[in-house]
């Protein structure tokens, strides 16, 4: 077989990059993305399908861009992806479609993700046809990917369906968590616009548990699919932590994203320290160090107690962070966060070294003894991940939960009440996109099935 | 989109609004709280529900014009909408165990035990002491000596009821031998903290209701986190209120100045300078 390199995703350059919230990847051009399609060799039994939680069906749609028919290829994603533009842009695919690619034994994998971007960014769909409707009413609670997903499905289905989101905008992490120069707003916004014209009712500012009851909920709709996600912000418990200067990830991000602290003259305030520290080393902690850096930090470091191959934020973010300028101290880690006048002035440190393997087959770092050590610091991101809400839990106890307090929910997406669904990371604890959405499809087949309504 | 129904102007800078807003009416008890948003793309900011009603879907909070989103409300005229509103938030107030209760405000906090005095009223009216500055600041004379058993009216400056601060009438009725289970105390942070140092003498329980800077006020960001009894809890859903003797009020006095510099420059570019 012949080797033809994979073709690269082009970048805003570095340097500039760090002083705007423009998206970092800018996009296949027509003529590259019909290179990068005549990659892909189409395998009969297409192992890439596989890795991909909702099997898109990915041989046939990189076909139709190899022929150059874009509007075609979109329309074969959107067949099991109902968020092409979001997926081709966060999905790990490294670690989904593209791992098992067959290409990787010749040369490297087919650039599957910023091919369902282009055909995203670039195909026009069908109109919608008229849906006709089947007098059942749903409620799903939350508008991250697993809600937006399942109300688009029971949409299409006949179903009358309203989303309730606690915020002032919908879209959940995908609007107050992954930032604009990684997902623009727009494309969120477009598939938002896109669910009400399918006539999803979305009623914001509604927290459910506190605005509405869960009961009530029940005797107004057939069926619920809960979707809130897993927002709370976990801290590391060290000495300093109530500081000023020191935020959860989810609170910068949130008054940056959401907030629109980024634009000169919003009403929300956030401070940017000189020398920042990011605690944690996932996809949101690289979010949380690249959008310090764009607001004018200095310098900005992840603190990390492993090392880079443990880390397990996405290998295309780390790389771009890098790029920008973000020092990673690996090995490292906090015990105190140093405090003068009631503001952040330092951190206080150990050294760390990798042992025995734990559970989760990462050799497990252990303290160094006596390599302690302060350094001066004068903003802190904790970026050590989240759990799930519990105010709604509170409000109905009769669901059941496990571990961190995420829901049960069978494979079908049925939780302990009979009628209540669920899906997200709501159920999983922070996964990715895709998984949630995943989540939403079944559930929006599950409660389909259960309220007898046919599911071509 | 929340309706203006009506605006009153309380003091020079203490307005009260009526806001159409049924769905948060239907749940709201007292000691809960609201958070809105004045116009697009405005910042998110916690009131505490200082009346409801149920039948005409209504909502009522009493605000001090202070920063730039405070300007921006009371700007707003009688019919005219905020962007945003959610609620209700936080957990109600119990004060179910106690018998004799106290309420204290201080200026505007005395939003927040109007609801209580009003609730308890239907039981057992309470001693209350209102405090403020001086005669143009206090709030709802009127409204709490209906609900009182006996209220007492404190100003810094003696330009009504008596000259002193509220601990001071506060000593003066436990020194007298008035006795109280419980005393719920809701105003500035210097306030509340003064409070808690004299009934953590006289071992008299206190409550009072936290107003850390909040943002999404559902328990998701943090922002709101003091310290109680040693423990990190979050003002929005753990509370607003908590034990006063087990608050850290030097931290959460610390905390709630974190943003004063960058919101002065931001009412400065707002008014030219002017407050
Ligand atoms: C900064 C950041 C970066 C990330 N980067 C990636 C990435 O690159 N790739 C990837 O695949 N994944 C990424 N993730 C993870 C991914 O975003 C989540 O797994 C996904 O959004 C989960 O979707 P969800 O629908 O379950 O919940 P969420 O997106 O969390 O949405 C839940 C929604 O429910 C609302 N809600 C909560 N409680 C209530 C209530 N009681 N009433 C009403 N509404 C409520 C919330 O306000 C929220 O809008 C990232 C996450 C973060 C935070
Ligand atoms: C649970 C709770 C209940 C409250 N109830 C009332 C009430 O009934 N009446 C009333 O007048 N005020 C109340 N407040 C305070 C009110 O939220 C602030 O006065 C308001 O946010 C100030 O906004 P600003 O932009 O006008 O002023 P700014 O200039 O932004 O701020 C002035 C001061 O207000 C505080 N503040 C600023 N932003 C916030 C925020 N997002 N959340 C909380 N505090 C903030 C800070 O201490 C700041 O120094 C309450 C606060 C909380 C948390
Ligand atoms: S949805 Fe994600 S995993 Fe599936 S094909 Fe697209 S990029 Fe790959
Ligand atoms: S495995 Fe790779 S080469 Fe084969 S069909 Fe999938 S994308 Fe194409
Ligand atoms: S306001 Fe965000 S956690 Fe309380």
């Amino acid at each position: 077989m012949e080797k033809s390199p994979r073709n690269i995703m082009p970048l805003l350059d570095a340097d500039k990059r760090c002083n705007t919230f423009e998206e970092v990847a800018i996009g296949f051009s027509k003529e590259t993305a019909v290179n990068e399609a005549s990659r892909c060799l189409n395998c009969k039994n297409a192992p890439c399908k596989n890795g991909c939680p909702v099997g898109v069906n990915i041989p046939e749609f990189i076909q139709q861009i190899k022929c150059g028919n874009t509007d075609g290829a979109l329309k074969i994603i959107k067949g099991t992806n109902s968020l092409p533009a979001i997926c081709g842009r966060v999905c790990p695919q490294e670690s989904q479609c593209e791992k098992y690619c067959i290409r990787n034994r010749i040369d490297q994998a087919v650039a599957i993700g910023s091919l369902e971007r282009f055909a995203a960014d670039n195909g026009k769909e069908d109109s919608i046809n008229k849906i006709e409707k089947n007098g059942k009413k749903v409620a799903v609670v939350g508008s991250g990917p697993a809600g937006l997903t399942c109300a688009g499905d029971l949409a299409k289905m006949g179903f009358e369906v309203t989303v309730f989101e606690a915020f002032h905008k919908a879209g959940g992490v995908l609007v107050y968590g992954i930032p604009e120069f990684r997902l623009p707003k727009k494309i969120v916004q477009k598939e938002i616009d896109n669910l009400k014209a399918l006539g999803v009712n979305i009623k914001l500012n509604t927290v459910i548990g506190k605005t509405v009851t869960i009961d009530k909920l029940k005797k107004e709709f057939d069926a619920i699919f809960i979707g809130t996600g897993a927002g709370l912000p976990m801290f590391m418990n060290i000495p300093g932590e109530n500081l000023n200067g020191v935020y959860s990830a989810n609170e910068f991000l949130t008054r940056i994203n959401l907030m629109k602290a980024y634009l000169k003259d919003s009403d929300t305030p956030v401070k940017v320290g000189k020398k920042v520290a990011v605690f944690g080393a996932g996809n949101v902690a690289m979010d949380a160090a690249r959008t310090a850096k764009r607001m004018g930090a200095e310098e900005v470091h992840i603190i990390y107690r492993r090392s880079r191959e443990e880390m397990p934020a996405r290998k295309e973010e780390i790389e771009h962070a890098v790029e920008e300028g973000i020092i990673l101290d690996f090995l490292t880690n906090p015990v105190e966060i140093l405090g003068e006048n009631g503001a952040v002035c330092g951190l206080k440190c150990v050294r760390m070294e990798l042992g025995e393997p734990d559970q989760s087959g990462r050799r497990r770092p252990v303290v160094i003894k006596g390599s302690e050590y302060e350094t001066d610091f004068d903003m802190v991101i904790v970026s050590i991940g989240t759990s799930p809400n519990p105010l709604l839990k509170n409000s109905y106890p009769q669901l059941d939960t496990y571990g961190k307090g995420m829901l049960k929910a069978d494979e079908k997406m049925a939780t302990s009440v009979e009628y209540i669904y669920a899906g997200g990371d709501a159920v999983t604890g922070a996964a990715t996109v895709i998984l949630a959405m995943g989540s939403g499809k079944t559930a929006a087949r599950s409660i389909a099935e259960k309220l007898n309504v046919k599911v071509e | 989109m929340n309706k203006l129904l009506k605006i009153r102007e309380l003091s020079p800078c203490v307005k009260e609004y009526v806001i159409d807003a049924p769905e948060v009416a239907e749940n709201a008890r007292p000691g809960q709280f609201v958070i809105l948003i004045v116009d697009e793309d405005g910042e998110r900011v916690p009131f505490t529900i200082c009346d409801f009603d149920k039948e005409k879907g209504t909502i009522t909070i009493l605000v001090q014009t202070i920063g730039a989103t405070t300007m921006k409300l009371a700007a707003k005229k009688e019919g005219e909408y905020i962007h945003d509103f959610v609620g209700p938030l936080g957990l109600p107030t119990d004060l179910s165990e106690y018998n004799k209760i106290l309420l204290v405000g201080g200026g505007v906090g005395s939003a927040v035990i109007y609801p209580q005095s009003k609730e308890l009223a239907k039981i057992c009216k309470a001693d209350i002491i209102v405090g403020a500055r001086n005669k143009e600041l206090l709030l709802y004379t009127e409204e709490f000596a209906k609900q009182a058993e006996n209220l007492y009216v404190m100003t810094d400056d003696g330009s009504a009821g008596e000259k002193g601060f509220v601990t001071t009438k506060l000593k003066q009725l436990i020194d007298s031998g008035k006795k109280y289970d419980a005393v719920f105390a809701v105003g500035p942070l210097m306030m509340m903290k003064a409070v808690c140092d004299l009934t953590k003498e006289y071992n008299i329980k206190t409550i009072v209701s936290m107003n850390s800077v909040m943002v999404d006020g559902t328990g998701m960001c943090g922002c709101c986190r003091l310290t109680v009894f040693g423990e990190t809890k979050y003002a929005c859903v753990n509370g607003p209120e908590f034990d006063g003797h087990g608050v850290d009020f030097q931290e959460a006095i610390n905390r709630s100045k974190y943003y004063t510099e960058i919101e002065k420059d931001h009412i400065c570019r707002l008014t030219g300078g002017k407050r």
